[in-house]
């Protein structure tokens, strides 16, 4: 591997335009798809931009996700690492801790399952297009549309009542925060934790038909790992598709010959979902993985204990996988995009965020044909310093 | 073409039953893979081929 420009020292996060990944991520792939970039506490680790290679260090159990072993590329990150683990998080768990929780839910995602909430997802949608239609122009569309509709579907789904959403959505808000400290993230995590094995011991007295109670009466988990698996579910479960939604709006209205496709062609809409969550990647930094033991990959060596970070965004728009990869065409063959990730660890939730765009996104450009932004688009206010990228706000008249 | 699963290695992601719902379905209890057709005729075989490709955890394969 040659080095014609000097290791990053950390990952990127400053855009020039709002769709496109820092361009600093692009000449780096463009020189080497797998290289060196030093961490914020001077481990010698790597950066990979390619889509090959992050696909295949996704799939590789060779590669640990287990937070005490890895280093971080954000230096306000680098001090998590020695914080213990939330009982029942899996997410941050390899096989075979991971495998048990994996296969306690998967039953309960599956495309069948959710194919089953289609008309309460579509109620849900046009409940919220007709408040907006109540109260008229103009709406910030993430307060009116984006956010409520995954937050209530998923609470739904979980059985957390949704009139507590404001606590959970300001504690998700504060974990998401990369500015946020250690002592915030902290708090908001024992907060959200024993908000949810409270809800767990009430589930226990009087169960309810939805997944908590589900799994309370399955009686493998404690109430403690209920906490953990409940705290990874709502949070992945409401700010995902929310960021979707909203960016993915944006991007449309940026794009009207694009937007136009998706409201006037109900078969186009699939794949314009595919094609929206590999354009916007809107997990921007990360998957991070630590080798296990040496693993070439790419024909690079990775050392065991060295720490790789993952730009799902730039694999996405890599020319080797992608043609034109910087362009939105909605009518492009965009499926195997790695936005859900890939290996074990792929979304879990993945089919339900489909359902909820597919139904979301053609459901607001029908009801309002002339949605518009109502501030120029440089002022449209951008998630750089959140974990999942978008937009904190998106003004909009019609 | 003949189609092999291993749901030991499944994570339940749903991609080929989402790919190609006639060939692949999901297990009701742990959403792990169900072949429905193990040897479906040979104008699926560009659609299996996705879906093998596209299986997080590769549990499945081909054999000629």
């Amino acid at each position: 591997m040659t080095e014609a420009t000097p290791r990053l020292a950390t990952f990127p996060l400053t855009r020039e335009r709002a769709f496109d990944p820092p361009d600093e991520l692009a000449r780096r792939r463009a020189e080497a798809p797998v290289q060196r970039m030093t961490y914020a506490d001077g481990h010698e680790g790597w950066l990979v931009t390619g889509y090959a290679e992050a696909r295949a260090i996704l799939a590789d159990n060779r590669f640990s996700t287990r937070p005490e072993l890895l280093h971080s590329p954000i230096p306000q990150r680098g001090e998590f690492r020695n914080e213990p683990l939330t009982p029942g998080f899996f997410l941050r768990m390899d096989p075979p801790a991971h495998t048990r929780y994996r296969r306690l839910l998967t039953g309960q995602f599956t495309v069948r399952r959710m194919k089953l909430l289609e008309p309460r997802i579509r109620e849900i949608t046009e409940s919220h297009l007709d408040a907006m239609e109540r109260e008229g122009a103009p709406a910030d569309l993430v307060k009116s549309f984006a956010l409520p509709i995954p937050s209530l579907v998923i609470c739904e789904l979980l059985g957390v009542p949704y009139e507590d959403r404001e606590k959970f959505q300001r504690d998700s808000a504060v974990l998401l925060n990369l500015d946020s400290t250690l002592q915030d993230v902290r708090a908001a995590v024992d907060d959200l934790v024993t908000y949810l094995r409270e809800l767990v011991a009430v589930k226990a007295k009087e169960p309810a038909d939805d997944l908590l109670s589900g799994l309370v009466a399955g009686g493998e988990l404690t109430t403690e790992e209920l906490g953990g698996v409940g705290l990874l579910l709502l949070i992945a479960g409401h700010e995902t598709t929310a960021n979707m939604l909203g960016l993915g709006t944006f991007a449309l209205l940026s794009n009207p010959d694009q937007l136009a496709i998706v409201r006037d062609d109900p078969d186009a809409v699939d794949n314009a979902v595919e094609e929206l969550l590999r354009y916007l990647s809107i997990v921007h930094i990360g998957p991070i993985r630590t080798a296990l033991e040496d693993a070439e990959i790419g024909g690079v060596l990775i050392r065991a204990g060295e720490s790789v970070t993952l730009s799902l965004a730039a694999a996405n728009r890599d020319p080797a996988r992608f043609d034109d990869g910087d362009v939105l065409d909605v009518t492009r063959p965009a499926h195997g995009h790695l936005s859900f990730g890939h290996g074990i660890h792929q979304c879990l939730g993945q089919q339900l965020a489909r359902i909820e765009m597919r139904i979301a996104y053609p459901a607001l450009l029908r009801r309002f044909p002339n949605l518009r932004l109502a501030v120029p688009a440089h002022e449209v206010p951008l998630r750089a310093n959140m974990a999942v990228y978008g937009v904190h706000r998106l003004p909009v008249l019609w | 073409m003949k189609i092999k699963a291993d749901t030991g290695r499944c994570v339940g992601a749903g991609m080929c039953a989402l790919t190609l719902p006639e060939v692949f379905d999901q297990s009701e209890d742990d959403g792990t893979v169900v072949v429905l057709d193990a040897e479906p005729p040979a104008d699926a075989a560009p659609a299996v081929s996705r879906a093998v490709q596209l299986c997080p955890s590769g549990a499945l394969s081909l054999e000629e």
